[in-house]
């Protein structure tokens, strides 16, 4: 055992033995049906009597005081039927619940912009009318008086003196400060034989923007004080913190309702701004009120990923190449709310080390305010711009020392047989073997064959460079790993409900805590819920969506951060078991036999080895709901088949002094390759060939897993080479719509290849992993393979965005003797 | 303030039924087909013809609905995701295959990746794998990155 270890030894878990006859299997989705006929309900498809429809005036201005709003010509237009503005906001709402200890935590942030506007595209005048076209022409009428202020748009330069103050009550635009020290990092650069130095990363400003916008339909009962939310908000009771005492509404005033939801990549997490609002209308006007984004409000004001720059970066590394640790400077830029921040500090340091041994490890991370959209959580949440960093060292010691890329990873990785294995913070990753999943990576893409062609093609023009990408997508998080940022919040731990019930006809029916976006969660729900009661996935019935007034949930129920597969499911294996034992007792009762001796199986209570002896389930329910005087009364009083669970990961609060502790559960791992081609002439890089290998525990659904792998990896390519958000140096964001954001289409992402190895989690009841965000695997792997394709004596690889015209300039930085951005010392 | 406008009769034919309907000038298609004739199989995902959620048939062509006024509907015959399908499962085989080969996640482009795929298939049985991510272009899915939804057309080809 490790002496210094601050968390291990971690228990393995009991794993349910009764998985295995339709987990691990290719079922078929129980969602496809409907939504391949296009029956699916999403939120734009409601309707209510008596509904108005809401248009947004938003700021046109990045920073601008807001002197005077005059709403009489819009209101007068017959069809109007009600208006809210920002002033009205700051009367009827309580400032949202910052996360950030003080000062961060003094900014004060409503569901609009009350005295003065942060971003352009903040919501300033809400107009509801009869007609979706009245509200959006009415909205024009709309007089609005803008005092213009400078704005600050870089994430590093908003800490200067002389940069405009964002929120005034913060007294600075650093919304948290903090320093992560682990090991000894002065004592390895010190004894380190090279230390490389970076000047500067930087991780773009992006949105995985989901096809369906944000959208919402709002009715606050008057007759009942009920406000209900038919929304595709993905973290509805993440949500109801926020928006509830903001607006004194209870949990059980609050009812949230969702079917479909059109992807939502954690995108959608943060809409309860919107849903503030919309209550607040709906109140006022005592009509439901429907909001739908277009794309451009969708792009410009919704959420958008954390950008990211690292300064100063050094690496000490010993003459062998073992890479020792990093130290540097951390800004992640908010944007102007932190409206999920700043758990993006902490939210990284679950991956302190990447995939790597590396031991000490030095980072000073500062969250900065700027006038741009608030960031959001998005796919690969805070982990893949640290990810990245990462792997950019890495390929940046190979080259700078004289490396080979593949065997400088496979020295510095964490060895297969180390697992569990615990991080210099603390941290236990679970399972894995990165090194065999890239030999398959390489063996995918004909590693060798391909090294040739690179030789090849030397003075054709086109210049061929072959990148690898190691990543990590950390689920079931430690909630506790909040009080590293602030020691006073109350959270800690993590969970999921689970509700599994046997109807009066026989039927079973399963309900989730979830907000599926596309997961596939109604079927691998009933793929663990067949096996253990012995029927078939056809035959379980899993409620499509959520449903807060007759589906179970805990604070931290939703669909986010990479964990259904434990939290959800745990929750579901819970309650499948409780449902089974009752049966069981009550089909020992009936036949008379002993609780060890029944088994279920096809449909049937039945006795083991005496299929005559068998009771069908609706034998059993009709027994326990109708005919309950057959029962011995003891029996009777304690069997429901309506049974509730709640899955609790083993998690200890961390330690908030030193910033260590098991802040996730499980660790799926991707390790990508890629090919690219570089024109000479023009930088622009096109994919020739792309490869992913994926380990995430036990697969309950092995086809569900290849598409979130094939998902990811696109949002990951199209990052990496076609989306950026670009504001100018006013604030104003210049690519709002599809038009000019060019999200990548099926000419952009190459038939993507595909293959995984299975290395069981210890820790979770079904040895699955959570999966799905992907690590940003493809912008570490497309980055490194332009880094490959580069002259000798090119600028490196810098930025996680390489359209042409950058890759252009970083080829011609090699004919200019230009600083490239690196140095090395040696002893 | 732009005008409502003036109110247009239109004759036309939706999923093989002739229909007369009184439209506003300004009423995009595919908000009368949402609104009007309450069809929400046909989405929308943005407001500049780029992403085909809302992508129909138009005499046999796809087209974005958003691209197209309800006036300009007249006389024309139109079919939506509501008129496929009418297999044992209520899926034709194009349909099946998606199923069968997870062409579809959260299932918001679903509709008009199907119609897209229903006229290529129609017009060219045997499409190389090229051909159909070209077909594709028009229709973004940010759920699945292509590969599935490619590999589910080639499989429908192949039936």
């Amino acid at each position: 055992m490790n002496p210094d270890a601050k968390t291990l030894p971690y228990e393995p878990v009991e794993q349910d033995e009764r998985l295995g006859q339709w987990s691990g299997k290719n079922v078929p989705r129980k969602e496809d049906k409907r939504l391949l006929k296009g029956q699916g309900a999403f939120v734009d498809d409601l309707w209510m009597h008596r509904m108005g429809y809401v248009h947004f005036v938003r700021s046109p201005h990045a920073h601008a005081r807001i002197v005077s709003i005059d709403v009489s010509k819009c209101e007068a237009v017959p069809g109007v039927y009600a208006t809210l503005t920002g002033k009205e906001v700051g009367e009827l709402q309580e400032p949202y619940f910052q996360m950030a200890p003080e000062p961060g935590a003094n900014a004060k942030d409503y569901c609009m912009a009350v005295d003065k506007a942060r971003f352009m595209g903040e919501p300033v005048v809400a107009v509801l009318a009869e007609s979706r076209e009245l509200a959006r022409d009415a909205a024009e009428l709309v007089e609005i008086e803008y005092d213009v202020l400078p704005a600050v748009v870089d994430g590093v330069a908003t800490v200067e003196p002389d940069a405009p103050i964002i929120h005034e009550d913060v007294g600075s635009n650093v919304g948290w400060h903090g320093v992560y020290d682990y090991g000894d990092v002065d004592w390895a650069l010190e004894s380190a034989d090279h230390v490389v130095r970076i000047d500067r990363l930087h991780f773009h400003r992006f949105s995985s923007a989901p096809l369906e916008c944000s959208a919402a339909l709002v009715n606050w009962d008057p007759g009942t004080g009920v406000c209900e939310f038919q929304t595709n908000n993905q973290m509805p009771m993440f949500a109801a913190m926020f928006l509830g005492p903001a607006i004194g509404l209870g949990i059980d005033h609050m009812q949230f309702v969702t079917q479909d939801i059109g992807g939502g990549f954690g995108i959608k997490i943060t809409s309860y701004t919107y849903l503030t609002a919309l209550a607040l209308l709906s109140r006022k006007a005592g009509r439901p009120v429907k909001w739908t984004e277009y794309r451009w409000e969708h792009l410009a004001a919704s959420a958008h990923g954390n950008e990211r720059t690292f300064l100063d970066i050094e690496v000490p590394v010993m003459s062998d190449g073992t890479i020792l640790g990093f130290k540097l400077r951390a800004f992640d830029d908010a944007g102007a709310y932190m409206r999920y921040e700043p758990l993006g500090a902490v939210i990284w340091s679950q991956v302190v080390p990447g995939n790597y041994k590396f031991k000490h490890i030095h980072v000073d991370y500062t969250e900065t305010f700027t006038n741009k959209c608030p960031v959001g959580p998005n796919r690969g949440y805070s982990r893949l711009q640290h990810l990245w960093m990462i792997e950019r060292i890495v390929d940046t010691v190979a080259r700078e020392l004289g490396f080979d890329p593949v065997e400088l990873r496979k020295l510095n990785y964490i060895q297969p047989e180390d697992f569990p294995y615990e991080a210099p913070n603390g941290c236990i990753y679970d399972s894995g073997d990165y090194h065999a999943m890239l030999d398959k990576a390489l063996e995918l893409i004909d590693y060798p064959a391909v090294r040739r062609r690179q030789e090849e093609a030397a003075g054709s023009g086109k210049r061929i460079g072959i990148g690898i990408g190691t990543t990590l997508d950390s689920g079931t998080n430690n909630f506790g790993q909040s009080r590293l940022i602030n020691p006073e919040l109350p959270f800690s731990g993590n969970g999921e409900a689970a509700f599994c019930k046997l109807d009066l006809y026989g039927e079973v029916t399963v309900t989730l805590g979830t907000t599926p976006q596309g997961q596939g969660h109604e079927t691998t729900a009933a793929q663990v819920v067949a096996d253990i009661l012995g029927v078939t996935p056809e035959m379980v019935h899993v409620r499509a969506g959520y449903n807060k007034a007759n589906h179970t949930y805990v604070g931290f129920s939703g669909t986010y951060a990479s964990q259904f597969a434990v939290t959800g499911l745990g929750a579901v294996i819970g309650a499948a078991e409780k449902l089974r034992g009752e049966m069981v007792r009550v089909g020992a009762a009936m036949l008379g036999a002993d609780e060890d001796d029944i088994e279920l199986a096809e449909g049937f209570v039945r006795l083991a080895g005496n299929p005559e002896a068998a009771i069908p389930f609706i034998g059993i329910a009709a027994t326990v709901f109708s005919n309950v005087a057959e029962l011995p009364g003891e029996l009777a009083d304690s069997v429901s088949l309506n049974c509730r669970h709640v899955y609790r990961p083993p998690f200890a609060v961390p330690n908030s002094e030193d910033k260590t502790g098991q802040l996730t559960l499980t660790y799926a791992s991707q390790v990508h390759a890629a090919v690219v081609e570089v024109d000479e002439e023009t930088g622009a890089v096109e994919l020739l060939d792309y490869a992913a290998v994926d380990e995430c525990g036990r697969k309950i659904n092995p086809q569900i897993v290849e598409g979130q792998v094939h998902g990811a990896t696109g949002h990951g390519i199209g990052a990496a080479l076609y989306e950026a958000f670009n504001y100018d140096a006013d604030g104003q964001l210049l690519n709002a719509t599809f038009m000019d954001y060019h999200v990548a289409t099926s000419l952009d992402i190459p038939m993507l290849k595909y293959d995984d190895i299975e290395r069981p989690s210890p820790f979770t009841p079904n040895g699955a992993k959570g999966m799905g965000e992907g690590g940003g695997a493809p912008l570490s792997t497309i980055c490194s393979a332009i880094q490959d394709a580069l002259p000798e004596g090119a600028h490196i690889v810098y930025d996680t965005h390489n359209n042409a015209e950058r890759v252009y300039e970083l080829m011609r930085s090699a004919s200019l003797g230009a600083p490239r951005g690196v140095s090395v010392t040696s002893k | 303030m732009a005008d409502s406008g003036a109110v247009h009769t239109i004759e036309l034919t939706i999923n093989g039924e002739q229909q007369t309907h009184n439209v506003m000038s300004r009423q995009l298609l595919v908000h009368f087909i949402r609104d009007t004739l309450g069809m929400r199989g046909t989405h929308i995902g943005c407001d500049t013809g780029n992403c085909g959620a809302c992508t129909i048939l138009v005499d046999g062509r796809p087209m974005k609905s958003c691209m197209m006024l309800a006036a300009q509907a007249d006389g024309r015959t139109i079919e939506t995701i509501e008129s496929m399908g009418d297999g044992p499962d209520g899926l034709d085989p194009l349909q099946e295959a998606f199923r069968e080969h997870h062409g579809l996640q959260c299932g918001f482009c679903t509709p008009g990746v199907l119609l897209n795929a229903k006229t290529l298939l129609a017009e060219n049985p045997n499409p190389s794998t090229e051909e159909i991510r070209r077909a594709l272009k028009g229709n973004i899915c940010r759920c699945t990155g292509y590969t599935n939804i490619v590999k589910s057309i080639e499989a429908a080809a192949a039936k």
